[in-house]
């Protein structure tokens, strides 16, 4: 069936900001669905409220939204565009959830709109727990046993049927808490009654435990004529009980034999069909009883998924980019398989390899959270890698991470320092084992080479046996090293070659040797043991292909051809964590853009494989490998380029600068040297003093005492961090000696070398973040960010508003003159970002980050002006004088806010309050004529849906009762809120002439806030922390409000903000304005 | 750990370790399956009888063997290639290793060689005839590498086909795993052995066929004195032309009773209808093939294993083309146009594979069904 007539235009829905569980995974399928429909000469219309992504850029889409995705929005949009039909299927849940809403509002009908991809019908089956277990039933598939329950009686029932252990999981908390296993009657009974109170709904999940079986997952593709083929298989390396997001996964699946994989798939096909998803991919979740193979059906998702990213990666065949085409009507066997350009897109790959998956996690950024992996997912962002075997797929995968992991082990003297435990440390090492955590691989390597049998192994942990076998394979390669090859002088090619095509580091085989990385490295070259390159073809070589896509092993045949073209090599940024995450991605594609505009071979780096970086179509060519130095040097020996860019992955590749320098590569852009004259404390305050530029004063020490001394000289508050860190880890503001103390302790308890640095902390300054760009002769000034919230807050986590609402010309004109000096101080080339703080007139110089920011994006978005390829012309030399680029061309009329999303939901033990160290995992834009509509937005995009009548509840901290807080306060009241109040900021408003009906706090009695929030008779809370560390009630009723979904305002900042886009809202109505007709007004 | 050399006939050698009997020595066409599972039942598909079988996915024997999953009584393809194989299996129905059973079948195979740049040389430059050993030298090898028989010309059949006719019986773990129609009617199915596949077996069983296995040298009128419902050709090795007898006997048998053959019969029922085979330069084995049912429009994913195909240009008009492989455009099914006589050149047993294409045994069943009102 040829491509549908009746469909010209399409409006496609992103998935809004990066949240844990939905990242830039969407971003891509998004970008290439986009790219997909305009191939076929669709328009393309797009709604996302993420402006870091590169699907918002103005290329990508005929009409750019960046609104909130939400029916109020979305329908305003039908009525200007007027598209034929709506793709939801690549957008994650947020576009599903969107999709539905439409049609239950009327929308889709009212306007004559048509759902492409997924059919309300098949989402509904999908999704709806009851209808999928009826469509399985008529498959004749099993599911796990058990139902949903709202009563002691019935759950006491249901679990005679099911028998035991069973699971019990609470609908609709926080993080799924409440939840847990029962494995005798005494245990359910006191997990049935907990469950059912601690769900808003009083409902419970009670189902057959499948903990511990083995979990896959089938991505499924169907067309119109219903053909139906298998992208990928994945095999879960953890059993069933960690959810799919936390495990680490490999594919093709590697323990099934061909009789029980066809069964697999033999059931896709049914629920695919059964399910009724007409066009496009899906993915199905399976267990299987390791025992007797017994198959049960998990979920399915009707639409494009983080897996389904995965298998596009791990195959090479674009899954959405299939789906958008399959959307419009096409069939599989019409589109051509788009890497051997001759077969066609209709066949299920085949490959050659192994790929694996492990999640990155940032536990350590939430204080009280417990690193535990359990059924709901915190991984905050993952690395794939690929290895001729799973051994080397596996290690190099692990030091991909970035964790400071250099493979399965033996990457530290520790690991030839001890080589055997004691009794009781085995038991203790025995317990770790059994709980999955983020460095349960360690503890497996811990358990194999502490002498732990391969059995013993499997009963504690249920990896299968095979993995546990490979991992074995691995520990005892590393055993032979020790003992055998442990002079680098006995290594020989071929006893090398062996090891490194187990995946072994040069780290680990310098440390297994004692010896540095340099030495075994350049043993290494001296028997010129180098990878070879092979291709990801989907096809396993059956067939010819020229696809650029590349990963390194130790075989015999490099099939990487180099071309005699200009090259420049860009270093991705790596597994997105909290303060790394899409926006250097966005960074990373915007400068392949702009090297391939100029000529250049484009050539990328990267392991992350949720990224449009990582599509093998952005870029010229692309090495799917680990970003340390020794991978990265691999490719670069062989494609010899021009110059590596840094400057755009983050920290990542900024950490690899001086050894890549040292190897003699040039770094295009700003020196090595440049950066660490900016990151070293002391030498940057040289710089400073030298301008004449003013910075908070500031005192390094590695003593307790000595602290609190550095501390009273400055003077309090002080904040105090370890040197040296990114995103503002274990960073703390300090009011008094014993906190400055107790933060002591705990820093040099981690790392006892590591200076501490202690800052003056500027109360209630304002923050500004300013992104420029410099050619080393000019500097122009991109944007000039002001923080909603005041100094304090990490600028991660802060709102910020373009342009700047509260500053005079002549400080304006400041930030320009100090970002020049600056810039030519550090011969800065290429982007520079400055933190500024304003107090009292006096602007001081927090941080200068010569390499891309954050708000890059942000910037190239609200101005139009695609700053990072601007940066990147200027690295290969153009000058900023010959370019068509101005300081801060932003329409007057116009303003942006940029406003974070935390994962708070996620971990609930985890305080929602702000603070120096950055949480946050995403972003949104809100962008409107007014600083009104645009908070309204940015408010309801970052999950924060202001009402516009009803009731505020309002509790101060003593430190913010003041003059503005009565401004606030009285704001609300104006509009219309009935005001609610504790009883100490009820007095306080009362004594400035603001009436509010007082409430009383959690610990008082009842009927308390708490009730009221329950209760749903709270529409907004307002609710500034008392101090450095919030109070237990303050921190439930955080979690309350979160629960039943009320927004919640912790910054008087952020409550003042809050009331314009009220306002706004309340006289102005909904408007929406696409990002290209902002940009033909600033021509 | 043995040193094992890989020698092809074109002068490349391959340097790897031995597994399985390291005493033995395997000779034949080098061939390549990209299937990512399904090792046990390929190498005992009777179709590998003279041939060395590379497994481009590198993993191999992750799960063992067991006694149910195999296509014929013994290890069929000369010798193995892989990448790796495992030292430790996993699988509930796993019983032993497969380097243990290659051992016991007196089979060798060769592991830690660059397969991918293999199966390269192999599809730029054809299938080749090779050795692999763990004792002779490489310009020996080489040498006796070029002096193996060609596939082409080749009469395997009558090595791998079995001596006397017997009925097939399922055994315990047949069944297991696989669908079964309703089946309400049982029929009787004369099964040319020219290197059958047991899963052929299964499947005609599961679609009511009581099958009787024949000698591929059977003749029409043996076969016509049973008096049986339909008439199964069945797959196996080597080149169709030299099979003449078999093409008689079909020609013998055509518009007399209902005939179904697979990939080797296919192309016999080509050959005794008038069309001519050729030798393809690497052939078809896999698991991933997509082949169009232009009667239908629909496709399937096919399991495949041919080194021959029909030529769609010297097909007869009373011949029409069915199916077609979507990858290289080459002929992939096949029905006369007047007598009930169809066949495929892939596998619709799968077994390694896809179960896509099954429809084919109901619409033998559906043709004997005709028949017989």
């Amino acid at each position: 069936m040829p491509k549908r007539n009746d469909i010209s235009s399409v409006l496609v829905i992103g998935s809004g900001p990066i949240v844990i569980g939905q990242a830039c995974e969407f971003d891509y399928s998004g970008t290439q669905a986009c790219k997909a429909l305009r191939e076929e000469g669709i328009r393309v219309i797009l709604i996302n409220s993420n402006p870091a992504t590169i699907m918002t850029d103005p290329e990508i889409a005929d009409a750019t939204y960046i609104e909130p995705i939400e029916s109020d929005y979305i329908e305003e949009i039908i009525k200007r565009e007027k598209p034929d039909a709506i793709l939801p299927t690549v957008g994650g849940q947020v576009a599903l959830n969107a999709a539905m809403d439409l049609y239950r509002n009327g929308i889709l009908e009212k306007h004559g709109v048509e759902l492409i991809g997924s059919k309300v019908e098949s989402i509904d089956k999908a999704e709806d727990r009851l209808l999928f277990k009826d469509a399985m039933d008529r498959c004749g598939l099993e599911m796990a046993k058990g139902r949903f329950v709202h009563t002691y009686d019935e759950g006491m029932d249901l679990v005679k049927e099911i028998g035991f252990p069973v699971i019990i999981r609470p609908s609709f908390t926080l993080g799924g808490s409440g939840g847990g296993v029962a494995y005798n009657m005494e245990e359910f009974e006191e997990k049935l009654r907990h469950g059912l109170t601690s769900s808003p709904t009083s409902q419970v999940l009670i189902e057959e435990s499948i903990l511990g079986w083995k979990e896959y997952e089938l991505e499924v593709m169907r067309d119109t004529k219903d053909n139906v083929v298998i992208i990928c298989s994945i095999e879960n390396f953890d059993p069933m009980g960690v959810h799919t997001g936390d495990s680490i996964t490999v594919a093709p699946a590697q323990t099934l034999t061909d009789r029980e994989y066809q069964m697999m798939r033999d059931a896709s096909l049914k629920i695919i069909r059964e399910i009724g998803v007409e066009t496009g991919g899906s993915n199905i979740q399976f267990a299987l009883q390791p025992e007797t193979g017994r198959l049960i059906v998990i979920e399915m998702n009707p639409r494009v998924s983080r897996s389904s990213a995965l298998a596009s990666k791990a195959t090479g065949f674009p899954i959405a980019k299939i789906a958008a085409k399959l959307a419009i009507g096409y069939t599989l066997d019409e589109i051509t398989n788009d890497i051997t350009k001759k077969t066609p897109a209709c066949f299920e790959p085949t490959i050659d390899y192994v790929v694996t998956k492990i999640p990155r996690w940032d536990f350590e950024k939430f204080k009280g959270v417990e690193d535990r992996l359990t059924v709901q997912m915190k991984s905050v962002g993952e690395v794939m890698s690929f290895g001729r075997t799973f051994k080397e797929s596996f290690q190099k995968a692990i030091r991909s991470l970035e964790k400071n992991r250099h493979g399965f082990g033996f990457d530290k003297p520790l690991y030839l320092e001890q080589t055997e435990i004691g009794d009781a440390e085995l038991e203790h090492l025995k317990t770790r084992l059994a709980i999955r955590s983020s460095t349960s691989l360690f503890d497996l390597c811990d358990a194999m080479r502490f002498g732990i049998s391969d059995e013993e192994i499997y009963a504690i942990t249920r990896y299968d046996r095979w993995f546990i076998a490979q991992c074995r394979e691995i520990v005892n390669a590393a055993h032979t090293i020790r003992d055998e090859f442990n002079d680098v002088k006995s290594w020989t090619a071929p006893i090398l070659k062996h090891f490194k095509g187990m995946g072994f580091s040069d780290v680990q085989l310098a440390s297994l040797c004692g010896v540095s990385q340099a030495e075994a490295r350049e043993r290494r070259l001296e028997l010129l043991v180098i990878p070879v390159f092979k291709s990801v073809d989907t096809c396993a070589a059956e067939f010819e292909s020229s696809t650029p896509y590349h990963y390194s092993t130790y075989e015999t045949e490099n099939e990487s051809v180099i071309s005699d073209r200009k090259k420049v090599i860009i270093l991705g940024g790596g597994p997105n964590r909290i303060g790394q995450g899409i926006e250097f991605d966005y960074c990373c594609v915007q400068g392949v853009f702009a090297l391939r505009k100029m000529g250049y071979e484009a050539i990328m780096i990267n392991c992350n494989p949720e990224t449009v970086s990582t599509d093998y179509d952005t870029t010229d060519k692309l090495y799917f490998e680990p970003l340390t130095f020794e991978d990265v040097m691999n490719v670069i020996d062989l494609e010899q380029p021009e110059g590596v860019v840094l400057a755009f992955g983050g920290q990542t590749p900024l950490k690899l600068a001086n050894q890549l320098e040292e190897a003699g590569v040039t770094i295009l852009g700003t020196s090595p040297e440049g950066i660490d004259l900016a990151e070293d404390r002391e030498r940057f305050s040289d710089v400073l003093k030298g301008l004449n530029i003013p910075c908070p004063a500031y005192g390094t020490t590695t003593a307790v005492e000595e602290a609190v001394e550095i501390a009273n000289s400055i003077g309090y508050p002080v904040l105090v961090r370890p040197s040296y860190v990114l995103g503002g880890r274990a960073m703390q503001i300090c009011y008094r000696d014993d906190a400055i103390r107790e933060y002591m302790r705990y820093a040099l308890s981690e790392s006892p070398d590591r200076p501490i640095l202690i800052d003056q902390f500027l109360e209630n300054a304002y923050e500004f973040d300013v992104d420029a760009v410099s050619d080393g002769e000019k500097v122009i000034v991109t944007g000039i960010m002001q923080h909603i919230e005041e100094a304090g807050i990490h600028s991660g986590d802060s709102s910020c508003v373009l342009p700047p609402y509260n500053i005079s010309n002549e400080q304006i004109e400041r930030i320009r003159q100090y970002t020049t000096q600056l810039a030519h101080a550090l011969k800065a080339i290429g982007l520079v970002n400055i933190q500024f703080a304003l107090k009292d007139d006096k602007l001081y110089v927090l941080e200068v980050n010569p390499r891309a920011s954050r708000t890059v994006p942000f910037v190239s978005k609200a101005t139009g002006v695609p700053v990072a390829q601007v940066a990147t012309r200027v690295m290969l030399g153009e000058k900023l004088a010959d370019m068509d680029v101005h300081d801060m061309n932003l329409h007057p009329g116009r303003v942006a806010i940029k406003e974070s999303v935390f994962p708070f939901n996620k971990f609930p033990k985890s305080n929602h309050f702000l603070g120096p160290e950055m949480r946050s995992t995403g972003e949104v834009m809100g962008i409107d004529s007014n600083f009104g509509s645009a908070i309204f937005k940015s408010r309801i995009s970052s999950g924060n849906r202001l009402p516009l009548a009803g009731r505020v509840f309002i509790s101060l901290s003593n430190h913010d009762k003041t003059q503005r807080a009565v401004e606030m306060a009285k704001g609300y009241s104006e509009l219309g809120f009935e005001l609610w109040a504790t009883t100490g900021t009820a007095e306080f408003l009362n004594e400035n002439g603001i009436e509010s009906t007082t409430i009383n706090k959690h610990y008082q009695s009842r009927p308390s806030i708490i009730d009221l929030l329950k209760n749903g008779e709270i529409d907004l809370v307002i609710n500034t922390p008392t101090g450095e560390s919030a109070r237990y009630d303050e921190f439930i009723m955080g979690r309350t409000a979160m629960e039943n979904k009320v927004p919640f305002l912790s910054t008087l900042a952020a409550a003042s903000a809050s009331i314009e886009g009220v306002r706004t809202r309340v006289e102005g109505g909904v408007s929406i304005t696409s990002m290209q007709d902002y940009y033909r007004t600033d021509v | 750990m043995k040193q094992a050399l890989l020698a092809l006939e074109n002068g490349t050698v391959f340097t790897g370790i031995a597994f399985g009997d390291e005493n033995a020595e395997a000779q034949g066409e080098v061939v390549f399956n990209t299937a990512m599972t399904g090792y046990q039942e390929a190498m005992t598909d009777p179709s590998y009888k003279g041939q060395i079988l590379t497994f481009t996915y590198p993993h191999i024997g992750n799960t063992g063997v067991n006694s149910f999953d195999v296509e014929s009584d013994s290890i069929k393809a000369e010798g193995i290639i892989v990448k790796e194989v495992a030292k430790t299996y996993s699988n509930w129905r796993a019983e032993k290793s497969l380097s243990d059973y290659l051992k016991e079948e007196g089979r060798i195979g060769i592991e830690g060689i660059d397969t991918r740049e293999l199966v390269r040389v192999l599809r730029s430059e054809g299938a080749m005839r090779g050795i692999i050993s763990a004792s002779g030298t490489a310009e020996e090898l080489v040498e006796r590498a070029k002096n193996l028989p060609s596939m082409a010309g080749l009469n395997l059949a009558d090595v791998v086909t079995t001596k006397k006719a017997y009925t097939f019986e399922p055994v315990e773990g047949d069944d297991l795993l696989a669908e079964a129609p309703e089946v309400k009617t049982r029929y009787n199915v004369a099964a040319f052995d020219f290197g059958i596949k047991r899963n052929i077996l299964r499947r005609l069983h599961a679609h009511g066929c009581n099958v009787t296995v024949y000698p591929a040298s059977t003749s029409a009128e043996e076969i016509l004195a049973t008096n049986p419902d339909g008439v199964f050709l069945s797959n196996g090795p080597g080149d169709p032309e030299p099979l003449e007898q078999a093409q008689q006997t079909i020609r013998d048998l055509m518009g007399k009773k209902p005939i179904f053959g697979i990939c080797l019969g296919h192309q016999l029922i080509g050959l005794a209808c008038g069309a001519s085979s050729y030798k393809l330069k690497f052939g078809h084995r896999g698991a991933n093939h997509p082949v169009k049912n232009l009667l239908t429009g629909a496709i399937e994913i096919t399991s495949q294993n041919h080194g021959f195909a029909i030529d769609l240009d010297s097909m007869p008009d009373e011949l029409e083309l069915t199916h077609v492989n979507l990858n290289d455009n080459t002929v992939s099914g096949l029905r006369h146009r007047t007598v009930d006589m169809f066949c495929v050149q892939y596998h619709p047993e799968s077994s390694p594979g896809t179960h896509d294409s099954e429809y084919l045994f109901a619409q033998f069943v559906e043709m004997m069904a005709a028949k017989k009102i």
